[in-house]
């Protein structure tokens, strides 16, 4: 289960990064990794609450699987870094079985692939506690895994299981899609009663970009305008929402102004937002790495057509993963979830732009 | 108040532009009476009344373009509601005249339930009037979207300097949607027969010698008069198809008319078995010049049953035409030419006229049209009985 040869592993390229992007820039804002803005985030939640711990495996000695969490062993001891053993059943039951004991555990699971293995924990306790107890047992638990695609780390680690997730009643699905929310989302997660699970993505771990100084715990209720548009509303979240900025931002050359709404909360997802930006471009195209079959844009076309169907002026349109096990070459990996072009093409046609 | 609408002048039109009122309100107007000119794709056309009453309110102003159905005018009844029954008669007139020209609100519903718009763009065509059927979409696939319904008000809005369509290509484009129509939707089936005219032209030249120049038969005459009196005993043929066949008790027939700019108009001459063969001589010399210069009455345009189209002399031998919907017939005429001809054994030059008819099959089969195509033939063996 050890994913050795991972880059995020190699300690030169890690000294780097910390040196580079801790760095202070201009206007009260810093650039940073993706990587190191988890990092933060976890730091500030152990620091903030005695309650918190963090627990998974190779999250201490070895740093992280990704290296998210380097040092934080040193920092914080063995009683609040800890390394589990290798069966995710375990680690997370336990992770409950803690939460309904009065701390705030936060469970990383190494790659969402692997969650599948905790599935019933998840499914049948962390969600349902609270209602089979009815209304006594309160689960405060926090899941953070790593999903997505983009390392070559073919087939069996790359999937994009959001979907899977965002159809548990119980459960609150979040999607950190930015920097801010990688930094943000982790520290309200905590705040909340009831169980969260948060998607993070692994080819955003080198990522940097800029955040305000004081970034800290963000909304985890609504779903977010990234750029405002009036000509079409690209809905996405997670590995999506900086390839559809990208990809706004390429269209804004053509005359073609895009709004991109993030998001991040998959469950409960926030319609409100959806709609009043359908209803203002009248076009919507729906954006996400999971495969396409019944994956969250197909719930989101469900219901923009249940009710606002007079205000859209084109067939909603999708755009999701080639329904295939992830591929490991890079190209075909490429060509296996949307890219910038496929969204930029996709527009273009939707408005028939010549 | 009676409502005055735009009528349907057939069943390619959608919309017309009112040009002038010849009334305003207050004058009293009767039944027949040509009140507005209304500029179709088959030019100007009078517009009658089939009320009695006074003027109440104009609703449209001229250069208005409206679909058809809207009500342009309000009528005030002459007579007081409480002598209504008396009235009963004219009213059911005026229904069953609308009976007869379906052609108008039910095709435009029709096409709009298989338009291809966005669900934004039929809303807003709804809320602002705009008839979904007169635009082209600039969507995906050819869909109508917002941004071509809000060209359409923008035009709709703005003063009316659009440049006026040719009438001949206007036209070209009535015909080319009514026939478009005719050949997706009617199963046609073709009947075809030989028919000798020595008898009926030699009866036309005799008749002649006693009549002026002006006065003067025309073979055609003869031919609409044979199609109306087979008519009368296979009636099938006369009406229209719309969800089942409607028979029309009056026998109007469309005589397709080719004009010198192309396309064709197709005026009805009103009841032509009721006429005598020199009453649909002075007809036809009224209303060809008339429908080549444009000049219709709405009802000329609107009411036709049945339509015949005949080639006249030197022309193509056979003509198999489409069916002008919603009628479920149409009778062609040839060019009559001298050919060998065998009759009794014996071997003979007559002068042949080939007939046809193209008739629905939903509406009829192969042996009623027989049965219509030997009653005419056998009409035309015996001149001096049409």
């Amino acid at each position: 289960m050890i994913l050795t040869n991972w880059p995020g592993n190699n300690k030169t390229a890690l000294c780097i990064t910390l040196a580079v992007f801790k760095k202070m820039t201009d206007n009260n804002t810093i650039k940073l990794t993706y990587r190191e803005a988890i990092k933060q985030a976890i730091r500030e939640a152990l620091q903030k609450d005695d309650r918190v711990f963090l627990m998974g495996e190779d999250v201490g000695r070895y740093g992280g699987a990704f290296a998210a969490t380097k040092g934080l062993l040193q920092e914080f001891g063995p009683e609040r870094i800890m390394d589990t053993p290798l069966s995710e059943s375990g680690f997370v039951g336990a992770g409950i079985g803690a939460a309904l004991g009065g701390m705030r555990p936060i469970v990383e699971v190494m790659t969402v692939n692997f969650s599948l293995l905790a599935m019933d924990q998840v499914v049948n306790n962390a969600a349902t506690l609270l209602h089979m107890s009815g209304g006594q047992l309160n689960v405060p638990l926090v899941i953070r895994m790593s999903c997505g695609i983009g390392r070559q780390l073919a087939a069996q680690h790359s999937h994009s299981w959001e979907p899977l997730y965002a159809h548990i009643a119980g459960l609150k699905v979040l999607s950190a899609g930015t920097h801010e929310d990688a930094r943000g989302m982790l520290l309200t997660a905590l705040q909340d009663p009831d169980p969260v699970i948060i998607f993070e993505y692994n080819f955003l771990l080198n990522k940097e970009a800029e955040i305000p100084a004081n970034a800290g715990a963000v909304n985890i209720t609504k779903a977010k305008i990234r750029r405002e548009g009036k000509d079409i509303s690209i809905i996405t979240y997670g590995a999506g929402v900086y390839k559809a900025l990208d990809a706004a931002k390429e269209l804004s050359i053509l005359g073609i102004d895009a709004e991109v709404i993030d998001l991040r909360v998959l469950r409960p997802l926030d319609a409100a937002t959806i709609f009043n930006s359908v209803k203002k471009t009248h076009r919507a195209l729906l954006v996400e790495e999971a495969w396409s079959s019944v994956n969250v844009s197909s719930e989101i076309s469900a219901r923009i057509t249940e009710n606002i169907f007079y205000d859209l002026d084109a067939p909603v349109q999708r755009l999701g993963g080639v329904e295939v096990p992830v591929p490991y070459p890079k190209h075909l990996e490429d060509a296996s979830v949307p890219q910038q072009t496929d969204i930029i093409n996709k527009v273009k046609k939707m408005l028939q732009h010549a | 108040m009676l409502e005055f609408k735009m009528p349907s002048l057939g069943a390619d039109m959608e919309a017309g532009t009112l040009c002038e009122w010849l009334v305003k309100p207050g004058d009293k107007v009767k039944r027949g009476d040509i009140i507005a000119t209304v500029d179709t794709q088959k030019g100007l056309i009078d517009i009658e009344v089939f009320d009695e009453g006074t003027i109440g309110e104009l609703v449209i102003k001229p250069d208005e373009k409206v679909p058809v159905g809207t009500i342009m005018a309000l009528i005030v009844p002459d007579k007081e509601p409480t002598v209504k029954k008396e009235e009963k008669a004219p009213v059911k007139k005026a229904e069953k005249k609308e009976e007869e020209k379906p052609t108008g609100e039910i095709p435009v519903t029709v096409i709009l339930q298989g338009i291809k718009a966005s669900p934004l763009a039929k809303r807003m065509a709804t809320e602002k009037g705009i008839d979904l059927t007169t635009l082209k979409g600039s969507g995906e696939g050819g869909a109508i979207t917002k941004a071509d319904v809000e060209n359409a008000i923008i035009e709709k809005m703005a003063p009316k300097e659009e440049k006026k369509v040719a009438a001949a290509e206007s036209i070209r484009m009535a015909v080319a949607a009514a026939m478009s129509k005719s050949n997706r939707e009617i199963p046609h089936y073709y009947l075809e027969t030989k028919v000798d005219m020595s008898k009926a032209l030699a009866w036309l030249s005799e008749a002649n010698k006693q009549r002026s120049v002006k006065q003067r038969l025309l073979p055609v005459v003869l031919l609409l008069k044979a199609v109306a009196k087979a008519l009368t005993e296979v009636p099938d043929l006369n009406g229209y198809w719309e969800n089942g066949l409607h028979k029309k008790p009056d026998i109007n027939i469309g005589f397709v008319i080719s004009l010198r700019a192309g396309g064709v108009m197709i005026p009805a001459i009103h009841n032509i078995d009721k006429k005598t063969i020199d009453e649909l001589m002075v007809s036809l010399n009224d209303i060809i010049p008339r429908a080549r210069a444009m000049k219709l009455r709405s009802s000329e345009l609107s009411e036709s049953t049945i339509t015949v189209t005949s080639l006249g002399e030197n022309n193509a031998e056979t003509v198999y035409g489409l069916i002008y919907p919603p009628q479920v017939a149409i009778v062609g005429f040839g060019s009559i030419t001298e050919q060998p001809w065998a009759e009794t054994g014996m071997l003979d030059v007559r002068p042949v006229l080939t007939a046809t008819l193209s008739a629905d099959h939903r509406a009829t089969d192969g042996a009623t049209g027989s049965r219509f195509l030997m009653a005419m033939k056998d009409y035309l063996q015996k001149p001096a009985e049409l």
